[in-house]
């Protein structure tokens, strides 16, 4: 057992350091920077929450623009793509130690994760030759943003329960209907979409999958504001949007299919989310003073901080049990499907416990204190999302009990039924 | 990085797990468990010491196989599956790593053969009252070469034949006043009084001795931080037995699940049951990856070993006690009879997070060496 890399992986580490360091700015475990106050929701892809209104947020989606075309002309952008769309045509476990150089660093995030991870990917499977010249490598370089439309108000864990329509009018097809959960649909030039071609057919036989300008005349974009009071996420509304036949991936019916090659490769494209963790309210233990002196000196604290430390650096390991499997060039076991789930709910109740050692003044947000700041009251509310965004707790407990320890699945109504003979509530 | 077990060391597990589903099986377990006299399983403990598995770590020159720590976790893990009803832990996990850490030249070549062949088992003892071992409350002496006291609970004293404690050698009642002595528990003033543990397959005694002679261990002076040590280094051993333990309580659970009919249908199919079990594997899973890194760390002798073997050990006793526990509750009613083998699983779950110390002892430990770790 040893955690050295091979010497290609070191050369390759050497590689990403020597960008990083030129062009992007050092992270600190609880750093002063105004951008960097906010635990992100990686999974989601969405960007960092931005205050200032919409100027600070175009401000901010251009200099990640800046950084992203740095990072695609040194090569990082898209480790995992051939070289023919502009990618480093690398290995995961290249990807894998580009990411950890990269957490280290102060750099935007949640703009081009989407696309890159999962968009790409599908249209490098299921796009024409001429889709893929055109659309690929701009994608890479961030010219060009693209955002994932699945999620409806009445599909959200049964994603398949997509009720937006895709009605054929010649050699165009006429959408109707509402995506919601879109991140970053209030700024991405183009979309991927799942619809209901054929309400007629079995569930997840009636589906079509197609890809759009967000400019089509009829697409409306209205963010949603959130609990912790951002916009990270939008409603979309079709309004007798055309899109040409041309548009479409996969065959007709065949939706489904071309949405599993899209969410196959999400757990691919999760991050390490920067943030919340044992680091965080360890330190802010050391600062805070509870009845008996300072919290780290207080014995059920203490209790509960051992908690969090294995949970992080449980996960921490499992992802190097992980990586080994990539390094040795094999394919990881299941073991990283439980990251997400511990993730988000240590963050919540780390969180949910700081605030409770800063007792009243919990209630307050702390801008000016360097130590303390807002982390653990965003954090609080960011982590409610957390456990819902990128599949709930409860669907990756039912993906780990089917899919890891083969437990059957559950009895369901909706398997032999026509679409439009299932029981449906008010959405 | 390569943060995984050898080729090798994974055919070492296979052979064990395959020789314990063999020769260990749930009926020679319960043999042990139902009779009062029975304190070990002598057949199997013969054969894994014939089969060298007692002297996987012990130097060659003290007649042992001379592997390394990472094989004994290999089978630390297959000997946690089993649940086999041996003085291994006490016996190889203690006894042997306190000679051979700090033992004289003279001690290494007396004990180390006799343990490393199976022929002699040993133990060690800390413990007098109730509630967490502290300098403060060992009142056992060692004066004019003799060993006069009380030791309580020692696991396997009753097979034991050598036992290693901690005894105060000055008066002065502190840290520094403790030191540890090997007894040989042949000798008149030794006398054993047999105790009920919550698992019956790793017995205990209570032991007093009047004027017994003893033999210094290490450096006098310094009981408390040899133990420390030997307790870490354990702690990686005891949690690769646990996730070993936490791993059939689950497969066990989902088997039953996966046969037991209740409305209709597999009770598996059940989403509140498929949690339950999800919540399992979550918890070995990061119990089994803490386990490595502890694992790394003693192999390595790192300074990292104290934080690595308290967050092994703080994981894999959650993982396990979850396992049990719940695996009784996925069987329902049959889950805490006699002959339904949960029980085996939620006694050894719990005896094995008190053994070398409880669970809020260690994440105490552990958070004070991240404090100390910080500092440096």
């Amino acid at each position: 057992m040893d955690f050295n890399d091979s010497q290609q992986e070191a050369a390759f580490r050497k590689e990403a350091r020597d960008f990083l360091e030129v062009n992007a700015e050092k992270r600190s475990i609880i750093s002063d920077k105004p951008n960097d106050k906010s635990p992100q929701i990686a999974v989601a892809g969405a960007p960092e929450t931005v205050k200032g209104g919409k100027e600070a947020a175009q401000e901010a989606l251009e200099r990640a623009k800046v950084w992203q075309k740095k990072k695609a002309e040194a090569g990082f952008a898209a480790i995992l793509w051939p070289k023919e769309f502009g990618g480093y045509g690398g290995s995961p476990i290249q990807q894998v130690i580009y990411s950890q150089e990269e957490h280290d660093y102060l750099v935007p995030s949640g703009y081009f994760e989407i696309g890159i991870g999962m968009l790409g990917p599908t249209m490098m499977v299921w796009g024409k030759d001429e889709d893929k010249k055109r659309y690929l490598p701009k994608m890479i370089t961030g010219e060009e943003i693209w955002c994932q439309l699945f999620s409806e108000p009445s599909a959200g864990s049964d994603l398949a329960g997509i009720k937006m329509k895709a009605e054929k009018d010649g050699d165009e097809w006429v959408l109707n209907g509402q995506k919601v959960w879109t991140s970053g649909a209030h700024f991405a030039d183009y979309g991927m979409i799942v619809a209901r071609s054929d309400p007629s057919a079995l569930k997840h036989k009636g589906l079509t999958y197609f890809y759009l300008d967000m400019k089509t005349p009829g697409i409306e974009v209205r963010p949603i504001k959130q609990i912790s009071g951002t916009s990270n996420f939008n409603e979309v509304f079709f309004n007798d949007v055309r899109i040409p036949d041309s548009q479409r991936l996969g065959g007709e019916g065949e939706g489904w299919k071309v949405a599993l090659t899209t969410l196959m490769n999400e757990r691919l494209a999760v991050g390490d989310p920067p943030g919340l963790d044992f680091d965080q309210i360890f330190e802010a233990t050391k600062e805070l003073e509870v009845e008996d002196g300072l919290a780290i000196k207080n014995s059920e604290v203490r209790q509960k901080m051992a908690d969090w430390y294995v949970q992080s650096r449980g996960l921490q390991y499992t992802k190097f049990r992980s990586i080994t499997a990539l390094s040795k060039g094999q394919t990881p076991g299941p073991e990283l499907s439980i990251s997400k789930l511990v993730t988000a709910s240590k963050m919540q109740d780390v969180s949910a416990y700081a605030l409770e050692l800063m007792d009243s003044s919990g209630m307050v947000h702390h801008d000016q204190n360097p130590v303390l700041k807002n982390l653990f009251q965003n954090g609080y509310f960011f982590s409610a999302a957390m456990r819902i965004a990128g599949g709930t707790d409860e669907v990756l407990r039912n993906i780990i009990a089917e899919r890891v320890l083969g437990l059957p699945q559950d009895e369901r109504a909706d398997k032999k039924v026509p679409f439009n003979e299932l029981p449906s509530g008010k959405n | 990085m390569n943060f995984d077990f050898s080729d090798d060391q994974k055919l070492l597990r296979d052979q064990a797990r395959k020789f314990l589903f063999d020769k260990c099986d749930r009926k020679s377990l319960r043999t042990i468990l139902d009779d009062d006299r029975l304190h070990y399983h002598k057949e199997l403990w013969s054969q894994i010491s014939e089969m060298g598995w007692t002297g996987t770590a012990i130097p060659e020159e003290y007649g042992g196989l001379g592997l390394g720590m990472l094989e004994l976790c290999v089978i630390a893990e297959e000997l946690g599956r089993s649940l086999a009803p041996t003085p291994f832990s006490s016996s190889i996990y203690l006894f042997a790593e306190f000679i051979k850490n700090y033992g004289s030249e003279d001690q290494k070549k007396k004990f180390l053969p006799l343990i490393a062949s199976g022929e002699k088992i040993g133990t060690f003892a800390l413990s007098e009252t109730n509630g967490t071992p502290k300098p403060s409350n060992v009142k056992t002496e060692y004066s004019s070469e003799k060993i006069n006291g009380y030791k309580s609970p020692v696991i396997d004293g009753e097979t034991a034949d050598y036992l290693i404690i901690a005894a105060n050698s000055d008066n002065k009642g502190n840290r520094n006043s403790l030191s540890l002595y090997i007894i040989d528990l042949h000798q008149d003033g030794v006398s054993k009084t047999s105790l009920e543990t919550i698992d019956p397959t790793r017995p205990a005694c209570s032991i007093k001795f009047e004027n017994v002679k003893a033999e210094l261990l290490g450096e006098q002076g310094m009981a408390w931080d040899m133990t420390e040590n030997i307790f870490n280094r354990a702690a990686v051993l005891y949690s690769f037995e646990q996730v070993g333990g936490a791993q059939v309580s689950l497969d066990e659970a989902k088997k039953y699940s996966m046969e037991r009919f209740a409305f209709g249908r597999q009770i598996g199919s059940f989403q509140a049951l498929k949690h339950k079990m999800a919540d399992m594997y979550v918890k070995i899973e990061l119990a089994r990856s803490n386990a490595y890194y502890g694992a790394w760390a003693l192999s390595t002798d790192s300074n990292e070993l104290p934080v690595a073997a308290a967050g092994a050990r703080v994981s894999a006793s959650d993982a396990f006690n979850y396992a049990a526990k719940e695996n009784i509750q996925i069987h329902g009613g049959v889950g805490f009879t006699w002959d339904y083998d949960c029980h085996l699983f939620y006694r050894r779950s719990k005896l094995l997070s008190l053994n070398i110390g409880s669970t809020r002892q260690w994440k105490e430990n552990l958070i004070s060496n991240l404090e100390k770790r910080n500092i440096v």
